[in-house]
């Protein structure tokens, strides 16, 4: 079905927003006042993204117990959103996946899935919120049936009021970790070991620029106090770790910095390590990238504001490089100002002025919170032959390591086509890194060198059905 | 449906979920590979397996199961067959009355 839209010399710019967490939503609401009527699509069935996930229907809770301290932002950026749609100031398509972005002349082409029904949509400016994912990294036993990242043990209190076990084992390198240990303990389950994979000198070296955000810092020593408090004290440097059990997990294997092994029963594991901006619609946007030391990930470039390489596309939140729920919905707004800007709209010079001040700020904060956190290389230094990298595929470090020494890749699309890691249903999303890191590490070149792997369209798996049935609107 | 939740147990493995508080929303009845189980409105189908047992589906290149891993439909590592035809990402997908889940074979 093609929808016929007006012609196009009457017709007004059409602006896209992809993403409705708290980065989206401010973007949204920054356009909406400016009398700019924005297309916000999301993936997920309610607005909010990740930090401000809300549960389905019939698995809601008070939002104090849901998203504890963070309640009051939630219900802010919720109720924002909410009056956004009722005054029809937003064209809100939630549960649609935006699964390719195609330039086409002057304009961008966006492929999407909506119950189970394809659909493309024209745009002419488009602001991609698209957030971030944990950052995975293989251990013995990390496919087992009862190990999650992090941020999954979260989901599955926040979004369904379950727990991952009874007795669970959190592991991190990152201030989720500290956080997720007291929101188990919240809900009554202790967990049986809390593990930081980041030394703890490192914290203490990077206090002063921690300083930049006082407020984040006491809630972040906060958690940590209240943790030890409780009995749950945080582990710092850890080594290495090992889930153990046949078909489930029934243990975890850790090392401490002290060269002592030790060995607990648990029936949970969560783990991950920092986080990862998605970014693979920027990609396929054209956008072009750089590598980020500090976080040891490509970001796509974008200006102080949010323009990316590529005119009318824009970047915002976490999508753009972890910063956090306060820096995207600052960074939400700056880059809806900035696309007004740009088309010519008046905007406040004084407002642009504020947000720029406050993310300079942030941007201190975060640079320390990375030191803070540094990338735990010890754990992919020591990856054994026979463990699993790819799990879309069970692709083992031992055949990635036999393509490397047999053919040689230059890079980490060649080691794709070579090996298959990052073909699979995830496209690369758990695995890309890993396999950059293993090609470095074998090939004695630098992680830069080693590259990134390519988005490939689409970007998730859309079922073959769907392509039956395709409605158009430009 | 007490005594067919017993013996899905001890067929299957207990739960690998833990529900943090009773939840008052309407029952769900659907089947796993046939048996039958129960969930609550709100579920969604990776939670209503992981609350009747420890996994969500056969890995298709290996003997071993997988039970989700990241829960935000990153991973794809959750895929399951509906009887009906369809496949959904099991931790976005709620579940429904009478659905009928297959976790074994291949999904995608
Ligand atoms: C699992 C998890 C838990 C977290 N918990 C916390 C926390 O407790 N506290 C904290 O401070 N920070 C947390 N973070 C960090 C968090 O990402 C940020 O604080 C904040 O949510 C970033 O906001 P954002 O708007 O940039 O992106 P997000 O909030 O991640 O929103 C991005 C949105 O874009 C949508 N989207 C992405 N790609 C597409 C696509 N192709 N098509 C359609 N829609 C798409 C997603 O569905 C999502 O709703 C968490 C991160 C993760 C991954
Ligand atoms: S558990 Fe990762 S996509 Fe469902």
């Amino acid at each position: 079905m093609t929808l016929p839209g007006p012609p196009a010399n009457v017709r007004r710019t059409r602006v896209v927003i992809i993403g409705a967490g708290p980065a989206g939503v401010t973007a949204a609401a920054t356009l909406a006042r400016h009398g700019v009527t924005p297309i916000v699509i999301d993936e997920a069935a309610k607005p909010g993204g990740q930090i401000y996930r809300q549960p389905p229907d019939g698995a809601a809770r008070p939002p104090r117990e849901i998203y504890g301290f963070d309640a009051a932002k939630a219900t802010r950026i919720h109720g924002l959103f909410k009056d956004l749609q009722s005054a029809a100031k937003i064209d809100y398509r939630s549960q649609t996946l935006v699964w390719n972005i195609t330039r086409n002349e002057q304009r961008f082409r966006l492929d999407l899935l909506h119950n189970g029904v394809q659909a493309t949509l024209d745009a002419d400016k488009i602001i991609l919120a698209t957030g971030a994912v944990d950052r995975a990294l293989p251990f013995p036993g990390w496919v087992l049936p009862g190990v999650f990242t992090l941020g999954a043990a979260q989901i599955a209190l926040k979004s369904q009021g379950v727990a991952i076990g009874r007795r669970v084992a959190l592991i991190g390198a990152g201030p989720l970790l500290p956080l997720l240990v007291n929101q188990y303990l919240a809900v009554g389950i202790k967990p049986v070991a809390a593990l930081d994979v980041a030394p703890f000198i490192a914290k203490l070296r990077a206090f002063g620029g921690l300083a930049a955000q006082p407020a984040t810092l006491l809630k972040g020593a906060y958690y940590t106090a209240r943790a030890a408090a409780l009995g749950c004290a945080i582990t710092s440097n850890v080594r290495s770790i090992r889930a153990l059990g046949d078909s489930r997990v029934t243990g975890l294997a850790y090392a401490t910095a002290d060269g002592k092994t030790h060995e607990i029963a648990c029936d949970g594991i969560a783990a991950s390590f920092g986080l990862r901006s998605e970014s693979q619609l920027a990609d396929l946007a054209g956008c072009r990238f750089e590598f980020d030391n500090a976080s040891r990930q490509w970001q796509p470039l974008r200006d102080r504001v949010g323009r990316s390489s590529v005119s009318g596309v824009y970047i915002a939140g976490d999508g753009a490089a972890i910063g956090g729920a306060d820096v995207a919905e600052l960074a939400g707004e700056q880059a809806a100002l900035a696309l007004l800007d740009d088309g010519g709209t008046p905007t406040s010079v004084e407002r642009r002025h504020t947000l720029d001040r406050a993310l300079r700020r942030q941007s201190r904060f975060r640079r320390a919170l990375e030191s803070a956190y540094p990338f735990p290389a010890h754990l992919v230094a020591n990856i054994p032959d026979g463990l699993i990298i790819c799990r879309c595929e069970g692709i083992t470090a031992g055949q990635l390591r036999d393509s490397i020494a047999r053919r040689h890749p230059t890079d980490v699309n060649r080691l794709k086509a070579f090996s298959r890691l990052g073909m699979g249903r995830c496209q690369g999303r758990m695995c890309g890194h890993v396999g950059a890191e293993l090609l470095a590490a074998h090939a004695g070149c630098g992680i830069v060198e080693a590259g990134r792997l390519r988005a490939q369209p689409p970007i998730k798996p859309i079922p073959l059905t769907s392509a039956l049935a395709t409605e158009v609107s430009s | 449906m007490t005594a067919q939740f017993k013996q899905n147990q001890q067929t299957h493995g207990a739960a690998l979920l833990v529900r943090i508080k009773p939840r008052t929303s309407a029952l769900v009845r659907f089947t796993i590979d046939g048996r039958p189980a129960t969930a609550h409105i709100g579920d969604t189908i990776l939670t209503a397996l992981l609350l009747n047992q420890a996994h969500v589906r056969d890995f298709e290149f290996g003997g071993s199961q997988r039970a989700g891993f990241c829960l935000m439909g990153a991973c794809q590592d959750c895929w399951v067959r509906l009887r009906s035809g369809p496949r959904v990402r099991a931790c976005t997908a709620l579940i429904e009355e009478t659905m009928a889940i297959c976790t074994e074979g291949r999904a995608v």
